[in-house]
Parts: C-alpha cells; structure tokens; sequence
C-alpha cells in the first residue's frame, strides 16, 4: 500500500477513535467541563498531562531544533522538562488543595481582588492563543505534507474535531481523549525512532544507541567530525553563551510551571497526594519523548548529511523532491556543478532546509516502511490536536468562568454557564483556526512570549501565594503588571524592532528575549516583595486560605464552595 | 487542628523542597551549563559526560525527584495523620 493510503487509514482510525471517547464522556456539569469533576486516576491525568504538554513544537519540531543546534538544543530538553520539578513540589498539590477550577480563581481569591482576576485572565488569553495559533498550524503542516490536501483545508478538517470534542466533552472528554492521543504519539515517535537505532548502531534502545559506535567510531564523534569538515561549530559544544543558556533554560522551566493549561490539569484528581503522583507519571511519560528526540537528532542529522552532502542532485531520493514541492526544502546550484554543497558558509552553502521537516522527514530519509511513515502523520496530528484542545478549554473557561460568571453576572444558572463555557470554545476554535490559516510571522517569536510571560506573571505571584503568607494583593498585582509590561516591552524591541529596536550587542546582560521570563520572573518576585512590605497585610481570612492549602487534609469539601 | 502541629509539618516539608530542590538544580545548571566543559573532558562511552547531562542524565534525575517527593510526602502525611 501507498503512504497515502496508509495515511488516511490510521488518521481516519484515530479520529474516529477519538470522537467515540467524547462522545462517550461528555460533560453534564461545569464541574466536569472545567476539571473533569475532580474524579481523574493520576496515571490517567499523567498520560492526559503529557499528551496536553507535548505539542507540534515537541513531536515536530524539537528533534529537528536540537539536530541543528546540537549542544545549544540541550535548553529545550532541561527546560521543558526540569518545569514539571517546579509544578510537583512548588505548585499543584497546593493549587488542587485550593480546589477551583481555574489558576484567575487562585489568583482572584488569594489576592482577595476582582482586579488581580482580571490581570490573571489577560495572562492566561494571551498565553493561550499565542500557543493555539502554532498548533493549528501544526494540524495544516501534516495534513498538506502527507495528505497532499491543501494546508487550509487541514486546519479545517483539525477545527471540527476539536470542536467536537472540546465543546461537547469538556475536559472530561479532553482528558480521555489525550490518554488515547499519548499512546498514538509516544507510538508513533519511538517506532521509528527504534528502528533507526538499530539501522545505525543495532542497539535497539534510542538513549544508548546515539552513544554507540558504528563501524568502530562513536556516532557523537563522528557527527562531530562532519560538522568541523562542513564547518559548522562541533554538534557536542554550544554556540551560545554560557548566561544566555542559563537564562533560557530558567524561563522555559518557569514558563512551563506557569502555563495555565498544565496547571489546570491538577485540579482534575481527586486528592492532593493524586496531585503530586500525576505530576510524577506526567514527566516520565514526558521523558519518553525528551530523552528520545536528541537521539533522533543525531540519527537524523548524520543520515541527512551523509544523504545529501556533495551528492549528484538528480540522483536523490524521492522524499527530497516531495519536501521541495512544500518549499520546506530548497536546494540553489549556486556554482552550477549539479552537486549539492551543504555547508556552514552562507556564501557557498547551496541548501536550506526547513528545521520542522525533520522528524516528519526522517522515516522516509531512513528508508522505512509506508506504515511507520504515515504513523508518524498521525502522532504529529495527536501531538497538535491535544494540545489544541487544552488550551481552548483554558480559553473558554476563562472567558465563561472567571470573566461571567466571576464578574458579570455572579448569578448565572449552572446551565447557563455550561451554554457560555461551550459558546466560547466555539469562538475560540473559530479564532485559532483563523490564526492556523493566517498564520501572523510573529507565531515562533510569540511562543517565546508565551513561556515569558507565563514566568513573568502567573509563577511568582501563585509561588508566592502558597509559600509567603504576607504576601498582598497590592505587591502580586504590581509584581504581575511589571514583570507582564517588562517582557512585552524587551519582547517588542528585540524582535518587532519597536522602541527603537536593538541588536545582539543591546540585549541587557547578554541575555535573549528568550532567555528574558527569568528575568522578567526576577524582576516580578522583587517587586512584589518589596510593595507588600510596605502595604497592610491581607486579611485574616485570606491567611486561613493559606494555611488550608498548606495541608492536605480535607481536599474534597474544600470543591463545595 | 494544632497549629504548632501544623507547623512542624510545613518546615519539614520545606526542609525536604529545598534539598531536592537544590539537586534540581545541580544537575541541569551546574552539570549541564556551568561546568560543562570541564564535565566533557571526561568520556564514558560514546557521551561527553557535560553533554550527557545536559541531553539524557538531567532529565532522568528529575523523574526520581518527583518520585522521591511523593514517597517522602506520603510517608509524612502518614506521620502527621493528614492523609485523605
């Protein structure tokens, strides 16, 4: 059979699969259309947190990021990773003790302020849709690349099944649906994966095999070895500076414990030690992946090179001409010799090739089967959809929980609500897709804000919230409103080029707008610090909510408010 | 509740964050960015071992640390009789 066909057929099954769970879990009450209603077994919410986490950016691009950047790529893997530490002992057995539904909640409420709420929930829209826009785009990419659909007739085809079942499941049917999305993601990642590793090196296990030798010489060296020939810098040794990978590494790890749609996984279980043991399944699915996508960056890597560089251009495989037609790859016979020279040099380098098509490209660059290639279709697809959905239900729970109900008219009906919360994931969906078929450059620029922000904003003030009682509303909305305008402002100068904009010489300390949430985050914790030392303390019932949360007896009447 | 009680609970608890915090962060930003030059002098198998932290052995300490919290934190809700 053709990949096409094979395509179809396993995405069509996934689909099909994960309407049937929607169907079979929708919600009936906002408690189950925000958390599920509080009832999910932790290894289930583990693999539902892993599934929401992982995104287009983790299953397509990442390999890909780290095969070009080597050692550099190492940020990636220790900050999205390192952030779930943070999560487990800094914030969710506390936040699912607390026992709302959304992080505006635990800010609103600890803060005692209809204002802090507010500023919380422009945190968590903007976050939100600037990370949705990429993953709808994700959606199209694998549609028009293996499906030779046109790429917004993917981004269509991906918002009706996530309107489907994010507005007709809630987070119910979205948790049971990113179960089943893990397992066809982590499926379709490692089968190839396994399978390189034992072409190249015959050990069957990826994280050893790109520590194995092949013909004598350690793959790493060899991989080495090729890039000081093309001259590119050695793959094991970084091109960064040393404060800036600190910086990045800091703001992706932050970023991650703060992003709402991680956090609000939490409240799902149904006591606080649950809290503590999904954060723990949730990274070791995770590590599945980020310990397995810098392998596939070295087998990727040495295959590509070794495929193409000062090859006859009219002898290569056929993947290379199907990724031409996307534009993804572009090869310009610059000396016109017909070969093609692939090399650090700009001057002479003869190919660009687009970092996402790697791990998408690298079955088919490794000669394997039709099925595997179009298994890995289908986890791009699972990766993209899942994430998608959690950040819509972050989206409309905000719009219908903490704006409406929390604001507007406190005395809505419950039904009423569950009709809000399912009108605003309509709209929402309708915005992604709108952003999915008109993506705005801005889209890698702004997922780096994204992380930013969520560490500028949402970590200090909910770290602080739990572990310094003192803590008032005057110094968290200072601290929130500082950290938030410091990183748009370095945000905006450093990559719109407004205020004057700025070259690598002008970044502050040496540090990248990437890099920037740790400082914004640094900048956010004195702030705060600082304002309420000097402002009355909160009151003496907010001083009872922090010590509630602080144990976790009781978890269960603290969800009767 | 015993507010002394209480207490005591929550020091140990911080007591226990901040060491496994501090291994947190030895492995990711000390092993794998700080002294990571000096770490790559040292080779074992084909995995410079800075590298190595910064791409495998971070990553695998931090699934043992959230292990390790759950154990201990189940063990002193036990201990405190503040389990659910």
């Amino acid at each position: 059979m053709d990949i096409q066909t094979w395509t179809w057929g396993i995405v069509g099954f996934t689909f099909t699969l994960y309407i049937g769970i929607a169907i079979w879990s929708r919600a009936s009450s906002t408690g189950e259309f925000y958390v599920a209603g509080k009832g999910v077994h932790p290894i289930a919410n583990g693999l539902a947190t892993a599934a929401d986490w992982m995104s287009a950016a983790s299953f397509i691009s990442m390999a890909g990021l780290i095969s070009f950047s080597g050692y550099d790529g190492s940020v990636y893997l220790m900050g999205w990773t390192g952030g779930y530490v943070l999560l487990a002992l800094l914030l969710a057995p506390y936040l699912r003790k607390f026992g709302k539904f959304t992080v505006p909640d635990f800010i609103g409420d600890r803060y005692y302020s209809d204002v802090a709420r507010v500023v919380a929930v422009v945190c968590a829209l903007i976050i939100s849709f600037t990370y949705v826009a990429g993953q709808m785009r994700g959606v199209g990419l694998v549609f028009s690349r293996f499906l030779e659909v046109n790429i917004n007739t993917g981004v269509i085809i991906g918002m009706f099944i996530v309107l489907f079942y994010a507005v007709l499941g809630g987070m119910k049917g979205i948790t049971y649906t990113q179960v089943a999305q893990y397992c066809v993601l982590i499926f379709a990642f490692m089968v190839p994966a396994i399978f390189i590793s034992i072409q190249m090196t015959g050990n069957p296990i990826p994280q050893l095999g790109f520590g194995s030798s092949t013909d004598g010489v350690y793959l790493l060296d060899k991989l080495d070895g090729l890039h000081r020939e093309l001259g590119f810098h050695e793959y094991t040794s970084g091109n960064k500076s040393k404060i800036d990978m600190f910086f990045i590494t800091g703001a992706l790890m932050v970023g991650t414990a703060g992003l709402p749609h991680v956090i609000v996984r939490f409240f799902t279980v149904k006591k606080v030690s649950d809290a503590r043991k999904s954060a723990g399944w949730a990274l070791l699915f995770i590590a599945i992946l980020y310990t397995t996508a810098p392998a596939i960056a070295v087998f990727a890597r040495i295959n590509m090179i070794e495929t193409v560089s000062n090859k006859k251009y009219t002898e290569l495989p056929n993947w290379f001409s199907n990724w031409e037609k996307t534009g993804l790859i572009s090869f310009d016979d610059k000396n016109n010799d017909g070969l093609i020279q692939y090399v650090a040099d700009t001057s002479v380098n003869e190919l660009t090739i687009d970092k996402d098509i790697m791990v998408l490209a690298n079955p088919e660059i490794a000669y394997l089967p039709n099925w595997v290639i179009a298994l890995v279709a289908a986890g791009g697809l699972a990766a993209a959809l899942s994430t998608a959905a959690g950040l819509l239900l972050v989206i409309s729970a905000s719009i219908s929980h903490d704006i409406i109900k929390k604001i507007v008219n406190p005395k809505i009906s419950e039904k009423g609500e569950l009709v809000a919360a399912r009108l605003s994931a309509v709209i929402a969906v309708i915005i992604a897709g709108w952003f999915g078929i008109n993506p705005p450059g801005f889209v890698a620029a702004t997922v780096a804000l994204a992380f930013g922000l969520a560490a500028a904003s949402f970590f200090p003030a909910i770290v602080l919230g739990i572990f310094h009682k003192r803590m008032n509303k005057e110094g968290a909305i200072a601290g929130m409103v500082v950290g938030m305008v410091l990183m748009l402002y370095y945000m905006m100068r450093f990559k719109f080029d407004w205020f004057g904009g700025g070259t690598k010489d002008d970044w502050w300390f040496g540090v990248s707008p990437e890099g920037f949430g740790t400082f914004a985050m640094l900048v956010n914790f004195v702030v705060s610090l600082i304002i309420a030392s000097f402002t009355p303390k909160p009151p003496k019932e907010v001083q009872e909510i922090v010590d509630n949360i602080r144990i976790p007896l009781g978890a269960n009447e603290a969800q009767i408010h | 509740m015993d507010k002394q009680y209480q207490k005591k609970y929550w020091k140990n608890n911080l007591k226990y964050l901040t060491i496994l915090l501090l291994i947190w962060f030895l492995v990711s930003y000390v092993f794998g960015i700080i002294l990571v030059d000096t770490l790559n002098k040292i080779k074992i198998g084909g995995f410079k071992l800075g590298f190595w932290f910064a791409q495998q052995g971070s990553i695998y300490v931090f699934v043992i640390l959230i292990f390790v919290y759950i154990k201990l934190m189940n063990k002193l809700d036990k201990k405190y009789n503040l389990e659910e």
